[in-house]
């Protein structure tokens, strides 16, 4: 119990006086979620849309996949990332392991799946509503599509968030890839992982109590930004 | 709106400046564990202008990494296996850098007596016969395999023993924390032991036996497998590491008081 109160102090104080290695790897943390959200997002939203829409005969099993990866283990997204990206592994001449890019990789990786799934349940849900007016309007597949997920866009950012939050708290896979290079690739899952390997549990603490306020901060400045749960408004 | 996010995410996409010379070495956990690497690694930018970034593994992973090319050279403390590695082809040479010493950690009551314990293979003995609550690194590290070698040493057969033997497949830390929370016996590295924050009921309990010294050494990836690989680099660093001035860091680095490396390269 004292290394929570111990904690919480700690990470009020690095809060208050900005302290520099604190904000050089939640800055880190939040650009590579928020690079592997906008890529995940570009990837599952149209992709979920596309198959409410559309029949073929892979759809189910797609569909089913899509499901079943929602809880793929990130130690084996990791591991599967690494064989690719090592020096010894087919992409290895990119030299793009241990660099936050292999990190927003991982993390596309692991949560397409989850946007995906989510969004494309919202979106069914709205295509039985329009089919029949959008059919009788006799538009085309691609703006089929575009209506959809401009009118589920609340869902979709639902959808989207709870990308964010798996890939802000996911450790096995960016551990393996970036490797946890101070200065580098070190972000404050990575961190907390070593500081508990050190005994440090206090300092552990307040960079998890750091990453639980950081992703607050994103979720409300998501919801200002596109003015959803305001007064007056649903 | 979607304009105002796109825009602070390409913001936050770019700006990922890199230095001028940046090579990657994989080190233990150990080593990285120490806090030597704290001093080392500033006065290395200061002194050749290169970034050393480290990837703090176990020796098992580190020499993986290597073999693969995936880092440009190794700093780890596993003699036989660093030979082994040599003999693939892997690493062009080794180069003896500092030792540092294992240690005996335990419950400060000591059920298994092994305080006044003549050799570290009695002191294995003494534990194996109490059965008393033991933590394995098991995880294939330079610690693991100097203790599977120790445990061979005292004549006991590890895949034999009862649930007493706890082997946790974690790093150095991270099976202190279990040791700490079992009140068990553990191998640790002094240096690891010193630093460490969540000490508990635990103790020092036996240091000293020559045995239980514990060889660093450098090892350059090899250049002829892995053309990537930043030789001069290396070679830059190497010679700085056996040089007067790491000499001097390496001796002069202590905690509480207590000395932890001795600079022994040639």
């Amino acid at each position: 119990m004292v290394d929570l109160w111990q904690g919480l102090a700690q990470a009020f104080w690095m809060v208050v006086t900005l302290d520099p290695e604190l904000v050089e790897i939640a800055a880190r943390s939040l650009r590579v979620t928020l690079s592997a959200l906008v890529v995940a997002s570009a990837i599952a939203l149209p992709l979920a849309a596309f198959l409410a829409v559309r029949r073929f005969r892979a759809r189910r099993l797609i569909i089913a996949l899509l499901n079943a990866l929602m809880g793929l283990p990130p130690v084996v997204v990791g591991l599967i990332v690494y064989v690719l990206l090592s020096r010894s592994g087919p992409l290895g001449v990119l030299g793009l392991l241990f660099t936050p890019t292999a990190m927003v990789i991982a993390q596309v990786i692991i949560i397409v799946p989850l946007i995906a799934s989510i969004a494309h349940q919202s979106i069914r849900d709205l295509w039985q509503e329009y089919h029949d007016l959008l059919i009788s309007m006799n538009v085309t597949q691609w703006q089929k599509v575009r209506t959809l997920l401009w009118d589920a866009r609340r869902a979709l950012l639902t959808a989207a968030l709870a990308g964010f939050g798996r890939a802000i708290g996911e450790v096995g896979a960016i551990m393996i890839v970036g490797g946890n290079i101070d200065h580098a690739t070190r972000v404050l899952t990575t961190a907390i992982a070593l500081e508990t390997g050190k005994g440090e549990f206090a300092l552990a603490l307040a960079l998890g109590f750091v990453l639980i306020g950081l992703a607050i901060a994103v979720n409300l400045s998501i919801h200002w930004l596109s003015r959803t749960e305001q007064e007056g408004r649903w | 709106m979607m304009k105002t996010l796109l825009l602070g995410a390409a913001l936050l996409c770019a700006g990922a400046a890199q230095a001028a010379d940046t090579m990657k070495m994989a080190v233990t956990t150990s080593f990285h564990n120490s806090g030597l690497s704290d001093v080392l690694l500033p006065a290395i930018q200061e002194d050749l202008d290169l970034e050393v970034q480290l990837l703090v593994v176990g020796t098992g992973q580190a020499l993986k990494l290597g073999r693969a090319g995936d880092v440009d050279a190794i700093l780890v403390h596993s003699r036989a296996a660093e030979e082994k590695f040599l003999e693939e082809g892997f690493g062009t040479h080794r180069t003896e850098i500092m030792y540092n010493d294992f240690v005996f950690i335990g419950p400060a009551s000591d059920p298994a007596k092994i305080a006044d314990d003549a050799s570290a293979a009695e002191a294995l003995k003494d534990i194996a016969e109490a059965q008393a609550a033991f933590v394995s690194r098991g995880d294939d590290s330079g610690t693991h395999k100097k203790e599977l070698s120790l445990w061979a040493s005292a004549e006991q057969n590890v895949d034999g023993f009862g649930d007493w033997y706890n082997a946790v497949g974690a790093g150095m830390g991270a099976a202190l924390n279990t040791a700490s929370g079992m009140n068990a016996y553990i191998l640790s590295d002094r240096a690891s032991w010193l630093n460490f924050g969540n000490k508990g009921d635990l103790a020092l309990l036996y240091s000293g036996d020559p045995v239980l010294f514990n060889q660093y050494a450098y090892l350059p990836v090899n250049p002829e497998l892995h053309g990537h690989v930043k030789s001069d680099l290396v070679e830059k660093l190497e010679g700085w590491l056996v040089s007067d001035r790491a000499k001097e860091l390496i001796n002069g680095y202590e905690i509480n008081g207590e000395k932890l490396f001795v600079f022994n390269a040639e």
